[in-house]
């Protein structure tokens, strides 16, 4: 087993991450900026280094600063996370070639889904169903653009190739607007993400977001553990997530399993991972893929009782997976509320003193999160502060229990949207199961 | 010591004009002070078990004392605007190379851009510059240290 891991994020996964490492016996390091002194996990490790200024920029982004954190503390590993340099090949190549285990997937299979234009075509090799689109960055001939657009069908999206997670896309209608809106994401691209590639998908008007989670070990062993649907976005930011998704069928669930286990499989993954599909008219459609840990991973913890930080810790310690893909059991189901630091009307961040923190509890109610009485949310960071997890047996006994635990949960001194997570649970149309990606913002933007 | 005891002394201290108080009973004593920089760590945090900071020598036991952090080493009484601090994460020499003699010493007088030490990151040497002109009052790390983001190194005044 590793001996001690190099925690290189913050706020709610950096304490996950810490636990599962304290369960294994491995020791802890926190790397932290000046600004997140006081966050609980830095409080609890074995050991802390501050790493920079408040700035991601100087901190949790500076990958100078985090490996030799590592190294000054004679780390064997460090643990990305999500977000910051979680998808960073350059990053997991540079710790690698430093001598520590990246905990993730090689870079250049990090490199190969960073690049989204790259992942489609790598997941198309592999049979995986993919969006209807251009096959490929888009050039300069205006009558290419206009063949592929009529070829796909109206409406398309324009989508910037390092973009990715809601980033850099447009929807075109019609061609009247195809081309300045092929140039104008490019330029939005290139500023943005330093590359102006684009490429073009059909736009799916009504489709959920659905994915699949993944684990793989270094012997070329992959297994899912099922789908999450996490439609309830807004903004591309998703604000619920459950497990598993309502409505798929078992003959579903366990084709797109064996499909996207194969996948994975032919990329030689590693690690946990995800794919993400647009869901629409009963078909599958894969849209990009995170090779990293994701906020919504406690969901499918809770239904099929397999912990996955501490799984990707085993997995980088050079462990082979326990489990086949017939051991892999879904029961009951789990919904997540992303609470955040939030006006919950005008979704203004929220930073500030925690006057006073309860968390809900009772059977099938989890709470990831690092707020304590007195803690300081600062102001430069995202605003996800908890995450609210609720299990049943069925979706019905879950919302009750998120019903129940949503009443419970007392921030005080900070704004947060818990309001609009109980208004939503009140929603008829949420309680029926199977809204779309766009139903939040239809609401919302109908109040 | 009492942790609810501390939290009450962090509020008398922040509700009063007393810039810092101390507690001793019987062989444990409490020093809580205001900084400029701002208020001390809350305590309603979960106990840390042991704080470790990284100038500690070589492993760490549990139950060792606390080892001094980052933050309140400008408890020795300096303003922090004589302090250098680290402006990386490294491995502190305070030589050009072993044997030789160090940038400096307690007494040296130096000028802004003056060498002071080297921090070790990632295989590379990187020269670490004073900010300030004065002199050397004292050196806060030793040789081989590994130091961290704003951890304080020389007073210089």
């Amino acid at each position: 087993m590793l001996d001690k891991v190099v925690i290189a994020n913050r706020g709610e996964i950096a304490l996950r991450i810490l636990r599962a490492c304290r369960e294994l016996g491995i020791k802890t390091v926190a790397a932290h900026s000046t600004a997140d002194r006081n966050l609980k996990h830095v409080l609890l490790a074995d050991e802390s280094v501050c790493i920079g200024p408040p700035a991601s920029r100087d901190s949790y982004l500076n990958m100078p600063a985090i490996i030799s954190a590592a190294e000054v503390t004679d780390s064997v590993a460090i643990h990305p996370g999500y977000g910051f340099l979680s998808e960073n090949a350059d990053f997991a190549e540079r710790v690698e070639k430093s001598g520590f285990t990246f905990i993730g997937p090689r870079a250049e299979t990090i490199r190969l889904m960073g690049d989204k234009v790259s992942a489609i075509r790598a997941m198309k090799a592999t049979g995986v169903p993919c969006v209807p689109g251009s096959d490929g960055p888009l050039g300069t001939e205006p009558d290419e653009c206009f063949r592929i657009a009529r070829e796909i069908g109206y409406p398309v999206i324009i989508k910037a190739a390092g973009g990715g997670g809601g980033r850099g896309m447009r929807v075109v209608h019609s061609e009247a607007t195809l081309l300045h809106s092929i140039n104008v994401t490019r330029a939005e691209a290139q500023a943005a993400f330093g590359n102006d590639e684009v490429y073009m998908e059909k736009f799916l008007e009504k489709p959920r977001h659905i994915e699949f989670q993944v684990l793989a070990d270094h012997y070329g062993n992959v297994i899912c553990l099922g789908e999450r649907d996490c439609s309830m976005q807004r903004r591309h930011q998703k604000v619920i997530e459950e497990a598993p998704a309502p409505g798929l069928s078992a003959k579903q669930r366990r084709s797109m399993s064996e499909r996207v286990a194969a996948a994975c499989a032919d990329i030689g993954y590693r690690s946990a991972g995800t794919l993400e599909f647009l869901y629409q008219d009963a078909e599958f459609y894969f849209i990009e893929m995170n090779t990293r840990i994701q906020v919504e991973h406690p969901i499918t913890e809770l239904i099929t009782g397999i912990d996955l930080v501490k799984a990707q810790l085993r997995i980088a310690a050079g462990e082979r997976l326990p489990w086949t893909q017939d051991e892999v059991q879904i029961r009951g189901h789990a919904i997540e509320c992303r609470i955040n630091a939030e006006d919950p009307q005008t979704f203004t961040p929220s930073p500030g003193p925690i006057k006073l923190w309860h968390a809900p509890g009772g059977p099938g109610i989890r709470v990831d999160s690092h707020l304590y009485t007195g803690y300081n949310v600062p102001p430069y960071y995202d605003s996800l502060v908890a995450k609210l997890v609720a299990y049943g047996e069925d979706r019905d006994a879950a919302i009750a229990r998120m019903r129940n635990a949503l009443g419970e949960i007392v921030i005080e001194g900070i704004k947060t949207n818990v309001p609009l997570h109980q208004e939503i649970f009140q929603h008829a149309a949420f309680r029926a199961g199977g809204t779309d990606i766009h139903y939040l913002e239809r609401r919302l933007g109908l109040k | 010591m009492d942790i609810r005891k501390v939290k009450k002394l962090i509020e008398l201290l922040e509700e009063s004009g007393v810039s810092e108080i101390e507690i001793r009973e019987g062989e444990e004593s409490v020093r809580i002070s205001r900084h400029a920089s701002g208020v001390a760590p809350a305590v309603a945090a979960p106990a840390a078990r042991h704080e470790v900071a990284i100038t500690g020598a070589a492993p760490q036991e549990h139950g060792a004392a606390p080892a001094v952090q980052a933050s309140t080493a400008t408890g020795l009484g300096h303003a922090s605007d004589k302090v250098v601090t680290a402006p990386m994460v490294g491995t502190f020499y305070a030589a050009p190379a072993p044997g030789s003699d160090a940038f400096v010493e307690v007494g040296s007088e130096v000028k802004a851009g003056d060498v002071l030490c080297i921090i070790e990151a990632m295989k590379m040497m990187n020269q670490i510059e004073s900010d300030k002109a004065g002199k050397v009052v004292s050196v806060l790390v030793k040789n081989g240290d590994p130091v961290e983001f704003g951890q304080p190194l020389f007073v210089i005044d």
